[in-house]
């Protein structure tokens, strides 16, 4: 089977979330952008596992989803917070964290 | 020729505590230093009556020393072993001979007396306790200065003496002046110090040994060279603790401290302690006819010096300061000579302590009646007001100048004695002081107690409480009873010493009792000029101009223009230099890398601006870099 597809398909996927968490100011969108990312990668990771013919690429997809929801339980909760105390979900509002 | 002490036996009986003598008075001063002001009520009580025991245990010691044969009464005292570095060993110990017996019962004694005194004098201060904690300190040191038996030991007592003298100097050190003398009494000492560690450093390269009994039977086989090297920076230590040219210039400042502090420093301890050490050094000094000359020639200077001072000056306790530097002249001078006259620097040094001691403790009771008042041109006619005072007083001034068979017309006319049978120089140096001493310490009596009264308009004198006159009578008995006793009871203080010092007559050119009448016509001669001067017209509340000696004298001598100018000044410009260049070069490269690096983090700083997404673009930025690095490497 030819790769071409399926690695064109995970550029275009990681391009489409590094644009996102660069432009866009909402929180909750750049989250996403960033999942879209980690997927880009795990379409990646287990083309090459087919492309191989061994299953080490399945195994660090798997681990990337366990770390993925692992990180989406702390974001969504810091998201959150933030919303609650600054009435908005803007990452340019973090900027107040630094001195 | 040698002199040292030959039958050194160890302390038995009665001796055996002689360590009590300096304990006494060292715990009480750490009591009431560590005490605090909760003692400040008791600390009359206790500070007197510890060096009194230590004094009643001296009597004791000396009464059984001189129930003893002449060459069984010096003893040594082991205590412990300090330190042992390779070959060298010191350990502590005490060592009681004729010499060191004198010294304690001057010290306790006389110490004593001054304590009393402090305690009518010092009544109304709010620091007693911190006050008789420095005196009985000031105690201990001497005490252990003159019973050491190593130099190094001896050299914790010299050391002791010093601080002691500082703090008692700037005793209140709120008054600039007083903290001012305190300061430069100290640094001159300093100066005496370094001499004073360098001759026990010599001792050790050149004996091995530090100790008494190991230096002085050695001195035979140093060379020469050595021993006048020795001798010398003995002597440039001996300068500065008593007080001898070239470094007597903290002597007069030094009035600073409480009058019974100067009393103490001038008669009992301290200035006292570099003619101690010159005698003790004996075996050194006759072995090395240089630095027993160089000896002699400081002590004329100082005497002649002390004296001229002493003319000029109107404040009572600065012209006592100078006789005292004068005096100690005369010691230093007798010291000199060689076993001729070791005893009677000796001599002198004990009735030089009654009578100054007198006198100081008068000056005080003078100054105490007259709100502390010090300038004699405020003085006058006190005779009447303070009659116990006037007559103490009067016992010290005629022992001063040496008036028989007052105490130190015999001590004083011994070494003038000792002086002519050396050399006429040595002689007519000694006589030319004595006229001098007469006519300034007739000059202070007659503008003290004679003459109408110049007092300042708030001024009611009256007489001392008897705690402070009852010293003054013990004193002025001993400056009255002093020098005939000591020179005549029991074969006299010369046959006492004979067995450290030595003894050696000199033939006189002329007979004995003719220089005596000689010294005495020259002693009339002074106070008839002080009487001219003084006494027959009414002495100006102002003090004129004077001539240019007095206006030297008035100044010291210039003594302290002299160290201003070759030590002071620049010192001064050597540090100002030094600073400029640590300033300029030191401070300049490591404040200017500080600088810079503070600049870049400046710079630095803003590329932190705390936008997530600009931190993401650096991030992506810094990946795609990799990536493209990673490409370029492996393409080929």
């Amino acid at each position: 089977m030819s790769p071409t597809a399926y690695l064109v398909l995970a550029s275009l996927l990681f391009t489409i979330g590094g644009v996102g968490v660069l432009v866009r100011r909402n929180a909750l969108i750049a989250f996403m952008s960033v999942e879209l990312m980690l997927n880009a990668c795990n379409l990646a990771f287990v083309t090459f596992a087919r492309m191989h013919g061994n299953i080490d690429g399945q195994i660090i997809a798997f681990f990337v989803m366990v770390i993925a929801a692992a990180e989406v339980v702390v974001g969504l909760a810091i998201i959150v917070t933030i919303f609650r105390t600054r009435r908005s979900a803007s990452v340019d509002d973090e900027s107040l964290l630094k001195l | 020729m040698l002199t040292h002490t030959g039958s050194v036996q160890p302390a038995e009986g009665v001796f055996s505590a002689t360590w009590l003598l300096i304990l006494l008075p060292l715990v009480s001063a750490a009591v009431l230093l560590l005490g605090g002001r909760r003692l400040d009520r008791a600390a009359p009580i206790i500070g007197t009556i510890m060096p009194a025991a230590s004094f009643v245990y001296a009597l004791v010691l000396f009464i059984t020393m001189v129930g003893r044969d002449a060459e069984a009464r010096a003893f040594s005292l082991p205590l412990w072993d300090w330190f042992a570095v390779g070959g060298y060993e010191v350990s502590v110990g005490l060592q009681l001979d004729q010499l060191s017996m004198a010294f304690v019962l001057l010290i306790t004694g006389v110490g004593s007396v001054i304590h009393l005194y402090s305690i009518g004098y010092m009544a109304e201060d709010d620091r007693q306790g911190r006050f008789f904690g420095y005196l009985n300190l000031f105690v201990a040191a001497m005490l252990l200065l003159v019973l050491a038996d190593d130099f190094l030991i001896l050299y914790v007592g010299w050391e002791g003496v010093g601080l002691a003298s500082y703090l008692l100097i700037g005793f209140w050190q709120h008054k600039d002046s007083a903290a001012v003398a305190a300061k430069k009494a100290f640094v001159v000492n300093r100066v005496g110090d370094a001499g004073m560690s360098l001759a026990i450093m010599s001792m050790f390269v050149v004996f091995g040994t530090t100790a008494f009994a190991g230096v002085f039977p050695a001195a035979a086989e140093a060379s020469e060279g050595w021993l006048i090297a020795i001798g010398l920076l003995l002597l440039l230590g001996a300068c500065g603790k008593s007080a001898q040219f070239p470094l007597q210039s903290w002597l007069l400042d030094a009035m600073e401290g409480p009058t019974p502090v100067s009393a103490l420093i001038h008669a009992a301890t301290m200035v006292t302690a570099g003619v101690y050490l010159i005698v003790r050094a004996a075996d050194i000094y006759d072995l090395a006819p240089a630095a027993q000359t160089a000896v002699v020639i400081v002590g004329a200077i100082t005497l002649l010096m002390g004296a001229i001072i002493g003319t000029a000056k109107d404040d009572i306790k600065k012209a006592l300061a100078g006789s005292t530097m004068s005096q100690i002249g005369y010691m230093m001078l007798a010291a000199g000579l060689g076993p001729a006259g070791y005893a009677f620097a000796i001599f002198h040094l004990l009735t030089h302590g009654f009578f100054k001691a007198n006198l100081f403790l008068g000056a005080g009771s003078v100054m105490h009646g007259m709100n502390d008042e010090a300038n004699m041109r405020r003085y006058g006619a006190l005779r009447a007001a303070m009659p116990a005072t006037f007559i103490t007083f009067a016992a010290g001034y005629l022992a001063i100048i040496g008036v028989p068979p007052f105490a130190g017309f015999f001590s004083k006319d011994r070494i003038i004695e000792a002086a002519f049978g050396e050399n006429f120089l040595y002689g007519f140096a000694a006589l030319l002081g004595a006229g001098i001493t007469a006519f300034y310490m007739t000059r202070v009596m007659l503008m003290t107690f004679a003459g109408r009264k110049r007092w300042a308009e708030d001024a009611h004198p009256h007489e001392s409480p008897s705690v402070m006159t009852i010293p003054l009578w013990i004193l002025a008995a001993l400056s009255v009873v002093g020098g005939l006793a000591l020179l005549y009871i029991g074969g006299g203080i010369v046959d006492w010493l004979e067995p450290v010092t030595g003894e050696e007559h000199h033939e006189l050119p002329i007979p004995a009792v003719a220089l005596t009448g000689i010294i005495i016509a020259v002693v009339a001669l002074g106070i008839a000029t002080a009487w001219l001067v003084f006494g027959r017209q009414p002495v100006p509340a102002t003090a004129p101009a004077g001539s240019f000696v007095t206006v030297a004298a008035r100044k010291d001598l210039y003594g302290d223009a002299v160290n201003e100018a070759v030590f002071m000044r620049p010192g001064q410009y050597l540090t100002r230099s030094l600073v400029y260049a640590e300033n300029k070069g030191l401070d300049g490269a490591v404040g200017g890398i500080a600088a810079a690096f503070g600049g870049l983090s400046a710079r630095m700083r803003r590329i932190q601006t705390g936008f997530v997404r600009s931190y993401a673009l650096s991030m992506l930025a810094g990946a795609a870099v990799v990536v493209v690095a990673m490409l370029l490497v492996r393409l080929p």
